[in-house]
């Protein structure tokens, strides 16, 4: 009886101790969905075909990778894994990942400080089959030693989107905006008669995480883009001089002022703009171009305008457009599975299926054998562009630091929405201009 | 008899021979999720690194850093006035509402029960719904708790106490009931009142649990880092002349949290550089509190 007892405790505690280490061991592998059933290879790592582990930047995108990731796996054999970071943790989702033994093998490095942070872990991708399928230059990133880093998958644009019935309803027509004087009547006449209208003229402008980046880090573009006085940066300056804040004041102002919500209650949101937008509840939105699909079902005739902010000349301004979404592969994995990778991301842009999708998802993609999109607001700026309007570059990616120079902006205007006064203004210039350079010595020092 | 000794006579071979291979799952554990991290923590805060398994030795630069540092070192203070104020206040009402509860009130075991459920709220839902109730407040006053750092420390506090009193309640309750009762029953005789009765012969029989919180809200104070992160973010900034920003109510948990995430290649050892100091900070309030209150406590 004694004897048995002692084996069953003995085998027992084999069994607890024995799932304790199967506990550790599956503690390498990233957790998320993995609709390709993992890795093919035994040993967990590389097998001959190589494996693609897809980092994705993008939760909007989530969905469709992982059903062309499938689709892959079911055509090829290939094991594709697609993880999503949460919106806003991605450089931590990133730093995490990137120590495993099965690090992403495709990942993104958007701008000019992820390609001095992540630059060395990223393969020169010059000559390679993805570069061969690009039809422009225009979006990829380079190193300081000249390698290929990153190179573009989507181009997307962003200004103010407007609902154009509702403008006609409010008695006045599209052709009055062509200028900040056209916009600013337009917008204060909506506002001044919203109550009988039925609908305001700008949506929300919460200064909460999931909306402030619209105005610190988007509506922020049109200072950096007109500082550039015509040239384009190719590197982070060390600092700005704010020449242009009276303009990016103009606008913002009239966004505040003139919304759904009073200016005294934006420091913690809690309003849903682009719900207001498609409720049609205003008329005017701050919003980018990856909404286009969102938006197009509630407000049909949705079109963006530029970013008018009282820069003399900017009837011939047009939109924003740039790129944060760059591919990256990572240069310490097997060449087996740089190739997989590789081969992974031309069959994304160049199978007339698999590239259908991407550009339903993402609009334009910036490869010879993509198909058209349909995003309207994509064709708006091509159509400014084609009437020989200059198109405004993405001069925001350079921002330094960009996560803590972005809170320092929202600091300051949370304190400038309560009171609109001159010093609060200058708070908030001081954070902007001074702020950028203080960032950059932070990241360079 | 006879059988009595040799049966624990056995149990004792069979702990000698079988206490090393028990203990070996615990010990494990123990070195791979708390030894091991915290040695290679301190090694990494004398390097510069991006992943860790790309560290270069620097030697002490991102200590250096650290102290440095304007916004950790006003972390610093804002983290010590707020574990003290918070200590106090979570002491004081928990010990209050366990004292209250434990006098044979009708509907105890509801109220206790009451006062407990907070705590089961993770820390960033509370802070998300105690920022909606602020500002729902504030803002009839055309203010918000992201405007004056006064809001957000009085905010913090409200939260904390509110978070925790349960918790505490509990520890001083079982306290409370093991106070012997002849012990009462003599200084009533005695002709002892109320307050002589709760100084003189309860508060010194409960001191182990009054060890115990104070521990526990010290350096849960000075650990706070969710429910900071959701109330405030440190917000409101002194932005400076020349750009440079205090955050007026960031604690050093969560500076520690951002100097990591911002980018630049050596923001991550400065970042692992403050933790070390954090650690060693926390450890040796934590152990000085406890052998200060330990002495107070009574044999019974």
């Amino acid at each position: 009886m004694s004897k048995t007892k002692k084996i069953l405790a003995l085998a027992l505690s084999a069994v607890m101790t024995l799932s304790l280490l199967a506990g550790c061991g599956g503690g390498d592998k990233p957790s998320g969905s993995n609709p390709s059933g993992g890795n093919a290879g035994n040993g967990g790592g590389s097998s001959e075909t190589g494996r693609v582990y897809w980092l994705n930047f993008k939760p909007e995108l989530d969905e469709t990778a992982q059903d062309l990731a499938k689709a892959y796996t079911d055509k090829t054999g290939v094991p594709v894994q697609v993880i999503t970071a949460a919106s806003g943790t991605y450089q931590q989702t990133l730093t995490a990942e990137m120590d495993k033994s099965a690090p992403p093998t495709l990942f993104v490095i958007g701008n000019s400080a992820g390609v001095a942070d992540w630059g060395e872990y990223a393969m020169d991708l010059t000559g390679t089959a993805i570069a061969n399928e690009l039809n422009t230059d225009a979006y990829n990133l380079y190193d300081d030693a000249g390698r290929l880093v990153s190179i573009g998958y989507c181009y997307e644009c962003y200004g103010i989107i407007v609902n154009p019935d509702l403008v006609t309803k409010a008695g006045h027509s599209m052709d009055e905006i062509t200028n900040f004087d056209g916009l600013k009547k337009v917008v204060e006449d909506i506002h001044a008669n919203a109550a009988t209208l039925g609908f305001d003229a700008f949506t929300s402008c919460d200064m909460d995480d999931s909306s402030s980046w619209r105005f610190t880090g988007h509506m922020a573009n049109l200072e950096y883009y007109y500082e550039q006085e015509g040239t384009t940066w190719t590197e982070c300056p060390a600092t700005i001089s704010g020449k242009y804040m009276d303009n990016f004041k103009n606008l913002y102002d009239l966004c505040i002022n003139n919304s759904l919500t009073a200016p005294t209650d934006l420091a913690t949101g809690g309003h849903d703009a682009g719900q207001e937008f498609k409720d049609g509840k205003a008329a005017f939105t701050v919003q980018g171009s990856w909404e286009y699909a969102n938006y197009v079902s509630s407000v049909p005739n949705a079109t963006m305008i530029p970013y008018y902010c009282g820069v003399a000349g900017e009837e011939k301004a047009g939109l924003n457009c740039g790129t944060e979404n760059c591919w990256a592969v990572n240069t310490n994995v097997s060449e087996a599975d740089q190739k997989a990778t590789i081969d992974f991301m031309v069959w994304l842009v160049s199978d007339p299926d698999a590239a259908g999708k991407m550009v339903e998802q993402l609009g334009v993609l910036p490869y010879k054998n993509a198909p058209e999109s349909a995003n309207g607001f994509l064709a708006d700026a091509a159509e400014y562009t084609a009437n020989g309007c200059y198109v405004m570059n993405w001069a925001t990616n350079y921002q330094p630091n960009v996560d803590e120079y972005r809170r320092g902006l929202v600091a300051a205007l949370n304190q400038y929405n309560a009171d609109q006064s001159a010093a609060n203004w200058e708070q908030f210039r001081t954070a902007f201009v001074d702020g950028w350079a203080t960032q950059y010595a932070a990241v360079n020092g | 008899m006879k059988k009595k000794i040799s049966n624990s006579n056995s149990i004792r071979r069979a702990t000698r021979r079988w206490g090393l291979f028990f203990l070996g799952p615990v010990t494990a554990a123990f070195f791979i999720g708390f030894i091991w991290p915290f040695l290679q923590g301190i090694w990494l805060s004398l390097c510069r690194f991006k992943t860790i398994s790309n560290a270069k030795f620097i030697g002490l630069d991102n200590y250096a850093k650290a102290f440095s540092d304007v916004g950790f070192r006003h972390a610093f203070w804002y983290t010590a006035l707020f574990a003290v104020v918070s200590l106090v206040l979570i002491n004081v009402l928990a010990f209050a509402v366990a004292y209250a509860l434990t006098q044979g009130i009708r509907g105890s075991n509801l109220y206790r029960t009451v006062f407990f459920m907070p705590n089961l709220i993770g820390g960033i839902v509370l802070g998300y719904i105690w920022s909606m109730i602020f500002d729902g407040i504030l803002s009839w006053y055309n203010t918000s708790i992201l405007l004056e750092s006064k809001y957000g420390f009085w905010g913090l506090i409200i939260l904390m106490c509110w978070q925790q009193i349960g918790y505490m309640m509990i520890i001083y309750i079982a306290g409370l009931q093991n106070v012997p009762g002849e012990m009462l029953e003599a200084a009533r005789i005695d002709g002892a009142s109320r307050w002589t009765t709760l100084f003189k012969v309860t508060i010194p029989n409960v001191m182990p649990s009054i060890t115990i919180c104070m521990f526990l809200s010290l350096t849960n104070g000075f650990k706070l880092f969710d429910q900071n992160l959701a109330l405030t973010g440190g917000q409101p900034f002194i932005i400076q002349p020349g750009g440079t920003t205090i955050k007026t109510t960031e604690m050093l948990a969560l500076n520690i949290f951002n100097t990591f995430n911002a980018s630049g290649g050596s923001s991550q050892g400065t970042a692992q550089a403050k933790a070390v100091i954090f650690f060693v900070l926390v450890a040796g309030l934590g152990l000085a509190q406890l052998g200060y209150t330990r002495k107070r406590e009574v044999q019974q």
